[in-house]
């Protein structure tokens, strides 16, 4: 008998099975996390997902007989007072069979929903897929930190686990046969010959000879090594530069008085997302964050979207301060140029001809793409006013030009407005 | 064998397990199947392994190699959710059905578990696959693993030159087909000449025998028909009715690729290694059931294991042989390890203490004394079907408390047929042996003809027992997959076996898209 242990052999077997699986049921699996990210909070978007999908598409049919019609016979263990003759009424409902048929153990499940978990990085592939920065072109390639590595060639020098085996391997056979090293079966074939001669005892002039030959030919497979370091070659990978397309996202938020905790956090939730969505899928995407109330402040990411604040609200301060870093350190030249405002439309009623002005002569032109949420209360204005901000931003909107503007009020409109501003169509649509 | 030494003492004392004591339980294992039950098994690979891969193993139906289908991934998922939802608990082994015999155990179990588990799948089931006449007949023990590796290959071949989604479909429409890709009985043999002549003579000498003259005078049938005579030389041709779907296909499909076609014979071998199994399931888990029952039993006489390990064991062993009845709201159907098990250790009481009633029923074993023999002849010779219709006794139907319900779609209520009495037991016994009958659980499909000089239409019919029709969406799912794999438009008749009439026709489906 043989024991094997194979508990080590290597995990995710089943992970190409999977991946076909995913790719099977796409559509439904797409559907079922749009579905469920618009209930969930950002924060467990990080997690895992329970899903659930329709069974319809992953059907494995074949020939089976109807579950119902016909006359069929049973056998059943466990009677207790039935004798021969007996009636049995039926359950009023056509299923089941009351446990009447043993064939009845259905090995599909019937018409429920398949529910599976999806990994955290299955759910978020998934649920931004399709989804990129709009109009992102290549602006000069300063920074090019990435490398690949590409097959070039061999080399005499190397680290072992790159050693080739087979260049190697053919050289040390091409030299063995060019300085005629003996081989082995020659070698053995002269032992056997001579241990024959010496046992036979005859024909001592052959087994001199022999052993004459042999010790040559010890001494030539000594002098002619199976493998010379000269034989040795090594893979050669060379770095490749790979060119970087450079983007900076700019985050503005809000963080008025007259910002209600409600519309924080829409805003908050929205620019995670963003930020979500572009750590995944961006490796070269700088990220500033800029909040403002009367004055704005580039701050880092933990105080963007953790520490509070409060005071009044002037929209410009943030387009200025935008600017200010944008001259600072990133030259539209070199960089393509994101912006995202959350704000909930107010501002001091003089600022907005600033505002305006700023974004259209200084900020929109340098930018690629300028999306604006305005995060509203849950419940509409009964008026249906819209606000100071949205108004002035309106002007500014062109067909065909960068700047985008879409309203939120409650949480589950968020990812439908995330995906519909960055979603690829968008982005084509746009360019 | 070896001469066996007993040794002395607990093969082990605690409920960790290691290499040293597998292999010590084994060799005492081996020591009583062989010695003293009479098994005759494949030599033994017992490979240890994670919950995980056993998770792994269940979705490729429990081979170590499998080719790569989103099914699997599909049934990956869903095991797993239910495992880690701890609504199912994973089986104690998988045994494959090769030489050597490879049972998997996993690690979290006990030692105890491990016995028992070594016990009833490296010796329980894997005698059972060495003898039983079905498993000799279709499955090829020794090649299977090396024929599962090529088929790997071969469609991860496949996949890389001709697309994942190529392939795919092609999988999709032979799993569509798996179980109708099976032959049911043995083909022709290559022909003998000395084999050939002997039967010409035997023909010969019969006919002489048998010459009579008056038949010369009996009125000949008109002569038939230049159609008919066509539509049988087609049929001989294409040696039509042919009942295994995927065969046909693979041999007569117009359009397919020969890669396309080895597909189709990937699967339908693989279909056909697994026919056995779906014959057998009372029989094949009775077996393990009864040995790994008797070898702990032994083992504990001979004081080898310990009380507490025997009574681990059992506890297992009563949940795996539990039965609810019918109107428990646990009860499933009838659990083949309880009713295989219940029979089994019913024919050892008949052979060992029989009743007058069992020398009734069954005269030609009842008090034999050898109830180790009698069994293995009758797990060598049967199939589910036969077994019970054999040796289902009275007594066991008493103990079950058996009961035949008849059920018509029309009427109102469930009839009880038939009870655990007098009269009663022989119908009970005959509509059990029926459930289990492997023709009635597939449909009766068969491909009967194809419209070659028209428009190629392929036309299958559906024999139906019982008025019982097909699942009527399923089946259109499945006649599409055929009509991508034909290239042409399929046709399925559904006709009543007792009367010939036809009840549904579906129509004609064409191919969605062209394989090929």
């Amino acid at each position: 008998m043989n024991i094997i242990d194979r508990r080590l052999n290597p995990k995710g077997k089943s992970l190409a099975n999977r991946q076909r699986f995913l790719r099977r049921a796409r559509q439904q699996i797409l559907k079922a996390v749009r579905e469920a990210s618009g209930e969930r909070s950002i924060t467990d978007i990080a997690g895992g997902e329970r899903i659930s999908i329709p069974a319809d598409g992953l059907k494995e049919p074949g020939f089976r007989r109807s579950s119902h019609g016909g006359v069929r016979d049973a056998v059943v263990p466990g009677n207790k007072e039935y004798v021969e003759g007996d009636l049995i009424p039926k359950p009023p409902s056509g299923g089941g069979g009351g446990g009447g048929s043993a064939d009845g153990s259905p090995s599909g499940g019937g018409d429920d929903d398949f529910r599976f978990m999806l990994s955290k990085d299955e759910f978020l592939d998934i649920f931004l897929d399709d989804l990129e920065l709009p109009d992102l072109i290549k602006k000069n390639i300063r920074r090019s930190e990435s490398y690949s590595l590409t097959r070039a060639g061999f080399s005499v020098t190397g680290s072992p686990s790159n050693l080739n085996l087979t260049r190697t391997m053919r050289n040390s056979l091409s030299r063995r046969i060019a300085l005629r090293r003996p081989r082995p079966a020659d070698i053995q074939a002269l032992e056997d010959e001579i241990r024959a001669l010496e046992d036979s005892g005859r024909d001592p002039e052959r087994l001199s000879e022999a052993r004459l030959l042999l010790d040559g030919l010890l001494a030539r497979s000594r002098r002619v090594p199976y493998i010379d370091p000269l034989d040795v070659r090594y893979n050669r990978f060379e770095q490749v530069p790979k060119p970087v397309t450079q983007a900076v996202m700019f985050c503005l938020m809000d963080v008025s008085g007259s910002m209600t905790e409600h519309m924080k956090d829409l805003a908050k939730r929205f620019f995670m997302l963003l930020y979500l969505f572009l750590t995944r899928r961006y490796s070269h995407v700088d990220i500033v964050f800029i909040r403002h109330t009367h004055e704005a402040k580039e701050v880092d990411e933990e105080t963007f979207f953790y520490s509070t604040e409060t005071g009044g609200t002037v929209v410009s301060t943030a387009l200025a301060e935008m600017r200010k870093v944008m001259a600072e350190r990133y030259s539209p030249g070199d960089w393509n140029i994101y912006a995202a405002q959350a704000s909930d439309g107010d501002n001091t009623s003089s600022d907005n001809a600033t505002a305006a002005a700023l974004l259209e002569d200084a900020i929109l032109p340098m930018c690629q793409y300028f999306a604006y949420i305005e995060v509203g209360a849950e419940y509409k204005d009964w008026l249906g006013r819209e606000t100071d901000l949205w108004r002035t931003y309106k002007t500014l909107v062109r067909p065909g030009g960068n700047l985008a503007m879409r309203k939120v009020r409650v949480r589950s409109q968020i990812f439908p407005v995330f995906r519909d501003l960055f979603s690829k169509e968008r982005a084509h649509g746009g360019s | 064998m070896a001469v066996h030494e007993q040794p002395r003492g607990l093969l082990f004392d605690s409920a960790d397990w290691d290499f040293d004591k597998v292999q010590r339980v084994h060799d005492a294992i081996a020591g009583i199947a062989h010695g003293e039950m009479g098994l005759d098994t494949y030599p033994n690979q017992i490979e240890v392994i994670t919950a995980e891969q056993m998770l792994d193993a269940y979705s490729s139906i429990g081979m170590p190699l499998m080719y790569r289908h989103w099914s699997f991934g599909k049934r990956f998922a869903q095991d797993e959710t239910l495992y880690r939802k701890g609504m199912r608990g994973l089986a104690y082994e998988i045994v494959i059905n090769s030489s050597p015999c490879i049972s998997y155990i996993m690690e979290e179990n006990s030692m105890a578990m491990q016995t028992l588990v070594i016990a009833h799948a490296a010796f329980g089931h894997n005698h059972f696959f060495k003898n039983n006449t079905l498993f000799r007949q279709w499955t090829d023990a020794d090649g299977i693993l090396d024929y599962m590796d090529f088929a790997k290959a071969f469609i991860a071949r496949a996949e890389e030159r001709h697309g994942h989604q190529a392939v795919e479909r092609v999988l999709d429409a032979a799993h569509a087909l798996m179980n109708h890709g099976v032959h049911k009985y043995p083909r022709k043999r290559v022909m003998d000449l000395r084999e050939e002549q002997r039967r010409e003579q035997e023909r010969l000498a019969y006919f002489e025998q048998t010459y009579n003259d008056l038949w010369r005078t009996v009125p000949k049938s008109p002569a038939t028909s230049q159609g008919s005579k066509d539509l049988a030389e087609r049929k001989r041709r294409l040696r039509l009715p042919e009942e295994n779907l995927l065969y046909f296909l693979e041999k007569n499909a117009p359009k397919l690729q020969p890669w396309q076609r080895e597909i189709l014979r990937i699967v339908r071998n693989i279909s056909q290694y697994f026919y056995p199994q779906r014959q057998t399931k009372v029989m094949n888990e009775g077996c393990a059931t009864m040995v790994h029952y008797h070898v702990v039993n032994r083992l504990h006489e001979l004081d080898l294991i310990s009380d507490g390990t025997l009574m681990e064991i059992l506890h297992s062993h009563t949940n795996v042989v539990f039965q609810p009845d019918f109107d428990d709201s646990r009860y499933g159907g009838l659990n083949p390890y309880a009713l295989g098990f219940g029979m089994m250790q019913d024919i050892r009481r008949i052979c060992l203490e029989p009743t007058r009633e069992d020398r009734d029923w069954f005269p030609d074993f009842a008090g034999n004394g050898d109830p180790w023999g009698t069994l293995r002849a009758a797990w060598a010779d049967y199939r589910d079907e036969s077994f019970l219709l054999q040796f289902l006794s009275p007594a066991l139907i008493r103990r079950m408390r058996l009961f035949a319900l008849h059920d018509d779609e029309e009427a109102p209520d469930y009839h009880v047929t038939a009870i655990h009495n007098e009269r009663g037991y022989r119908e009970v016994r005959k509509t059990l042996a029926r459930m289990y009958d492997v023709s009635r659980m597939d449909p009766d499909i068969q491909i009967v003809d194809v419209d070659l000089a028209g428009d190629r239409r392929l036309i299958l019919h559906h024999r139906v027992e019982h008025g019982i029709l097909l699942d009527e969406d399923e089946t259109l799912l499945v006649l599409r997959h055929i009509a991508n794999l034909w290239g042409y438009e399929v046709r399925l008749v559904e006709i009543d076996a007792a009367t010939d009439m036809t009840l549904r026709e579906f129509d004609d489906v064409g191919p969605a898209v062209v394989l090929g």
